[in-house]
């Protein structure tokens, strides 16, 4: 037989050996967060510990630290490297997911992907992974997120469609973070610039006792700030808390997007450079691997609102998530919300009505202190969730959830492994 | 000497800054001191240090030591790329009292010195290239860590002319070790300047730890707060302050007497510290080291080796009197004609580092299958020692073909001729090629010694032909003496330029003269050795005669690299052009008749004086001495280099000078040549006059 037919009979049998054999399926699996790190968050801007840094090194020196963490994991055992940026361009641009691994050391045969959905950027890498992994795709993924506001301003370089204006699709104030958290104001006129700024300065002191107490910290990586003027620094801790702020000092701020409006710089997340990312692992891999499951996944879901009410976006993705997850509010014993501003938290807490001041939300503060890198924050308020579950064997299931620009909200419930019934 | 006097010396100086942070680090009582050495421009004009550089630096210890809270660690390192890249050699020149190079290296010890006595730890965080007075810098540091991206590691003092004197003659040896410590200072230096590679350098002990460039930075702080609050143990190497320490030293001359015999006193002076470095205590060692560099900076040798640093560094990038870039034509397709030893390595240049078809043609079938095949090996050797890729390699083996007719030379954007030096074999060459490429093809011959004019005279389109003459072997020897002929116009003239640029190889335009620079200097010089040979100098005698310049061999071990059969015809070319001055040696003839390789046995190691040879010698009667062979040949190389700049063979002494480095392997200390035919007086007896002024390659008076 000449050495083609060979190949061609060859061929033949092993066609008829796909057909006579149905593939397998891998059977749907656990999904936990085993761990994240982030960078100190910086101030954007040209006088941010960051202005001279770039921003897919950021995500870099989070992924290399959460890895250095974990020196048995064999690197080729990553599935894929998700990483999440609102604007994709300059250092933030390339397929930032593929580029940050091979930057980051990962081996060539590691992949990666870029995603986007603003500022749930992050917590869109989580839920894309933890997909694949509960599909059995997957073992073990990186998801992360990073946003470098002081070189990536919001909405820099983007061109909305004419249609959105002359069509009358969308309200101009949309585009506007600031603008749809006043349009919130104005729907909801129980919730006041004072309530407001209360909500602002509790996030404030809330998250000096987290650093106090060591809550808040353990996550943290190392960044060096080279600047050209200054030579080399070193980031170790966040830019923006300011934990002596009091309500009645936030009185005095003058509203930053509306006349005589309700939304001002201390009552919500300023502008802010920073990444995070974490790492995902079917439970039962985690397992075999000897990693830590720090929370299992529940279930997860967006929804969209209108754009102009952005800020309302947890409430329909947090009502989704809980009923498919044939769980209710009340079972929920932790809530990590991200507070881009603080008249949309209250907005979520007065919907499920739950107080201003509820120790289960965002005990160790949030986002009005620590920053809100866009696509960086999800895996940030995951974080904190973790901490606070280890903290907290009472509570068996917590949430992070988060508003989303362009109108949409995210929610994912976690469970506690470390909760015991009393 | 005051500092500011120092400063006067160096109006130039680009001054490397020492920028100044604190960073609050996890574990640490108080922040660590972060100082960032940057002169400001990019990674392409590294940190160096001045004077003023110095000052900077020492003003930043004194504002650490001001800090409150008092800082817990003192952390260096450099700009992106760049550690330090020593001391800022520009101002040498204006130096011109030993009081004040003294001063240099006082200034440079009391600075460096306070890292050293500092009552906080001190680390070097060396990021990026640490050469010189940069490494000397971070051994002055109490530890060192090191990122595995690091460019390039290395003493290249004794390679200019100068010794290690800010430091590192003591600190190095005691760190790790003389053996190790020679190596890197003596014999790296004298070893065409070699840098360690980081993993090497850790190797030694030169760093305590090595971290990955991603993150070099926050793993290095991390590591130092380590060793500040005793998580880390550093642990070193021990050093053998006994004999082996005598034993390196005695070993590291041996080797450098048989390199240099003498010629230039750095690697001795270095050697000497090290020696001394044994039982010296700090301060003195530092004092002979302030002497050392006293006497070398002030020394006619490495005033040399400075001026020929920047030959052939900065002068050689761009090619003096070449035409402007933009007129070269694009080089797509390369023909190269012949497949000899020269065609070969043509060949895998061209394909290597143009990465573009070159297509071999021979009119001997036989000898064109081997050379192909032999360029094929020549890659796969290139990819077995990782210097390319395998991919690359299947590439470039895909790319060099060979074509038994000049047709398969069609497309071609160059052709290169390395067939036999014969004028008329040339001639006809060219005529084949010119019948089967485009007007637009540049032909180029690698002639050594025949007029390019003269091959260029009968075809259609002359104005395309140059010389582009390269030094065997074409993978080591970095100079391409290009051949403006008569007819040769300006793109051709650019094209050959930046063919020899694309091939990393440095260009020098030369008149087409015969012998061009290398060959001419070469052979005039040989043919005086010999011809003290065949008068009846012993052959020892004359082939020792040159020892004391420190050149990279003995004229009869060149002859044998050479080989007789093309030393001859050079010498036969030369003497039917001048025969007053280049003689053909019946000797010679002699030799290549009984095809000998040379006059030196190899077999035990040691060359042995073939006894054929000496029986196939006839010799007279009238020996020279040593000495009277070494006046003889450098007189007849200073008038000939003189001769050869009045007939514009080149535009300058520097040309000549870039030449003899790149293309003959003539050391830094002698500047090439002419700087040391000046300093001997040998220019002024000779020519009655120098070749340059003083000043330049030398101590102003």
């Amino acid at each position: 037989m000449s050495r083609e037919a060979a190949v061609s009979r060859e061929a033949a049998v092993s066609r008829e050996a796909a057909v006579s054999r149905e593939a397998v399926s891998r059977a749907l699996s656990d999904v936990v967060f085993v761990d994240g790190v982030r960078t100190p968050f910086g101030r954007a801007g040209p006088t941010g510990m960051y202005a001279q840094t770039r921003a897919d090194d950021l995500v870099i020196r989070s992924i290399r630290t959460l890895l250095a963490r974990y020196p048995d994991l064999a690197r080729e055992r990553i599935d894929d490297v998700a990483v999440a940026a609102t604007t994709q361009t300059g250092d933030q641009g390339l397929t930032i997911g593929r580029t940050a691994a091979l930057l980051a050391g990962l081996p060539a045969s590691v992949p990666g992907f870029a995603v986007d959905r603003m500022c749930a950027g992050a917590m869109t890498a989580v839920t894309m992974v933890a997909s694949a992994i509960g599909a059995g795709a997957y073992d073990v993924a990186l998801a992360a997120g990073v946003e470098h506001m002081g070189r990536h301003p919001m909405g820099d370089g983007v061109d909305p469609n004419p249609r959105i204006i002359a069509e009358k699709l969308v309200d101009p104030s949309a585009l506007v973070m600031g603008q749809t958290a006043e349009n919130l104001h104005d729907r909801f006129p129980a919730i006041t610039r004072s309530r407001a700024d209360d909500y602002a300065a509790a996030s404030q002191q809330r998250f000096g006792r987290a650093v106090a107490d060591g809550s808040v910290g353990p996550e943290l990586t190392t960044v060096a700030t080279r600047s050209a003027e200054h030579g080399y620094g070193l980031a170790t801790a966040d830019e923006r808390p300011r934990p002596a702020t009091t309500a009645t000092e936030l009185a005095a701020l003058a509203p930053a997007f509306r006349p005589h409006g309700r939304v001002t710089a201390g009552n919500s997340a300023g502008r802010t450079d920073g990444a995070a990312a974490c790492l995902l692992a079917a439970s039962d891999v985690a397992a075999e691997l000897g990693l830590p499951a720090a929370m299992r996944m529940v279930g997860y879901a967006f929804a969209g609102v209108e754009p102009e009410v952005m800020g309302l976006g947890p409430i329909p993705a947090t009502e989704k998530v809980l009923r498919r997850a044939e769980l209710s509010i009340e079972d929920i014993g932790l809530i990590e919300i991200n507070e881009a501003f603080a008249v949309q938290v209250l907005a979520f807490l007065d919907h499920y009505g739950i107080g201003d001041d509820d120790p289960r939300v965002n005990p160790y503060g949030g986002a009005i202190a620590v920053g809100h890198p866009l696509a960086a924050s999800g895996v940030r308020l995951m974080i904190a969730l973790a901490t606070a579950f280890a903290s907290r064997p009472d509570v068996r299931y917590g949430l992070t959830t988060m508003c989303v620009g362009i109108g949409m909200g995210g929610s994912v419930v976690w469970a506690n492994p470390h909760w015991h019934e009393a | 000497m005051s500092t500011d006097a120092l400063a006067e010396s160096f109006p130039d100086e680009v001054v490397t800054r020492a920028l100044v942070r604190y960073a609050d680090v996890g574990g640490l009582p108080g922040p660590v001191a972060m100082i960032t050495l940057d002169n400001g421009l990019d990674h392409t004009r590294p940190s160096t240090f001045g004077p003023a550089g110095l000052v900077c630096l020492d003003r930043a210890i004194d504002d650490v030591e001001a800090h409150s809270p008092a800082v817990s660690a003192i952390a260096v390192t450099g700009k992106p790329y760049v550690f330090a890249v020593g001391a800022d050699l520009s101002g040498v020149p204006k130096v011109r009292s030993r009081d004040d190079a003294v001063a240099i290296g006082r200034l440079g010890h009391r600075v460096f010195g306070r890292l050293r006595a500092s009552s906080v730890p001190t680390f070097a965080l060396i990021n990026g290239a640490a050469l010189g007075g940069g490494l000397e810098l971070a051994l002055s540091c109490h530890y060192r860590t090191l990122s595995t991206g690091a460019g390039a590691l290395a003493f290249p003092e004794c390679y200019l002319g100068l010794v290690p004197g800010w430091g590192g003659s003591f600190l190095l040896p005691h760190l790790i070790g003389a053996e190790s410590a020679i190596a890197v200072i003596v014999d790296n230096a004298l070893s065409q300047n070699r840098m360690l590679r980081p993993a090497q350098a850790h190797q030694l002990g030169i760093a305590d730890a090595m971290f990955e460039p991603a993150d070099f930075i926050e793993c290095s702080i991390a590591w130092a707060a380590g060793v500040v609050n005793g998580d880390v143990v550093v642990r070193r190497r021990d050093v053998d302050r006994g004999s082996g320490w005598d034993d390196a030293v005695t070993r590291g001359r041996a080797a450098v007497e048989t390199r240099l015999h003498g010629a230039a006193p750095a690697p001795y002076r270095a050697l000497d510290l090290i020696a001394a470095a044994r039982d010296a205590d700090i301060d003195t060692a530092f004092a002979a080291e302030d002497e050392a560099l006293g006497d070398l900076l002030m020394s006619e040798e490495l005033r040399s080796g400075l001026y020929a640093f920047d030959l052939v560094h900065k002068r050689a990038r761009r090619a003096v009197g070449a035409p402007d870039p933009s007129l070269a034509r694009q080089a797509t397709k390369v023909g190269v004609v012949g497949a000899g030893l020269m065609a070969r390595q043509l060949a895998l240049l061209f394909a290597h580092r143009l990465q573009v078809p070159v297509v071999l043609t021979d009119v001997d079938a036989g000898r064109l299958e081997a050379g192909v095949t032999a360029v094929h090996r020549q890659i796969e050797a290139l990819a077995a020692k990782g210097r390319i890729t395998p991919d690359t390699a299947l590439r470039l083996v895909a790319a060099v073909t060979g074509s038994p007719t000049v047709e398969g030379l069609a497309g071609a954007d160059v052709v290169i001729e390395a067939v036999f030096e014969d004028i008329d074999v040339k001639r006809r060459v060219f005529a084949g090629v010119e019948r089967v490429v485009a007007r637009s093809c540049l032909l180029a011959t690698n002639t050594s010694s025949l007029s390019v004019s003269a091959m260029a005279e009968r075809l259609r389109h002359p104005e395309r032909v140059v010389g582009l003459h390269f030094f065997n072997p074409v993978a080591v020897l970095p100079l391409v003496e290009v051949v403006r002929a008569r007819a040769t116009d300006e793109e051709s003239l650019a094209t050959a330029v930046a063919l020899a640029n694309a091939a990393k190889k440095s260009a020098v335009l030369v008149r087409d003269a015969p012998g061009f620079v290398v060959n001419r200097l070469l052979t005039r010089m040989l043919g005086e050795v010999i011809a003290a040979i065949d008068e009846g100098t012993p052959i020892e005698d004359a082939d020792r005669a040159l020892d004391p310049l420190g050149l990279p061999m003995a004229p009869m071990v060149l002859l044998a690299l050479v080989g007789p059969p093309v030393a001859l015809h050079v010498a036969e070319t030369l003497h039917d052009a001048f025969p007053d001055r280049f003689a053909v040696s019946d000797n010679l003839r002699r030799l290549v008749d009984a095809g000998k390789p040379g006059i030196y046995l190899w077999d035990g190691g040691e060359p042995r004086i073939d006894p054929d040879v000496s029986a196939l010698f006839t010799r007279g009667s009238s020996p020279s001495t040593v000495d009277d062979v070494r006046a003889r040949a450098l007189a007849a190389v200073a008038d000939e280099a003189r001769r050869m700049l009045d007939e514009k063979v080149v535009a300058g002494a520097r040309d000549i000078d870039e030449c003899m480095i790149l293309g003959a392997g003539w050391p830094l200390h002698l500047g090439g040549i002419t700087p040391y035919l000046d300093r001997t007086g040998i220019s002024e007896r000779v020519t009655g006059q120098r070749f340059l002024s003083r000043g330049v390659a030398s101590p102003l008076p």
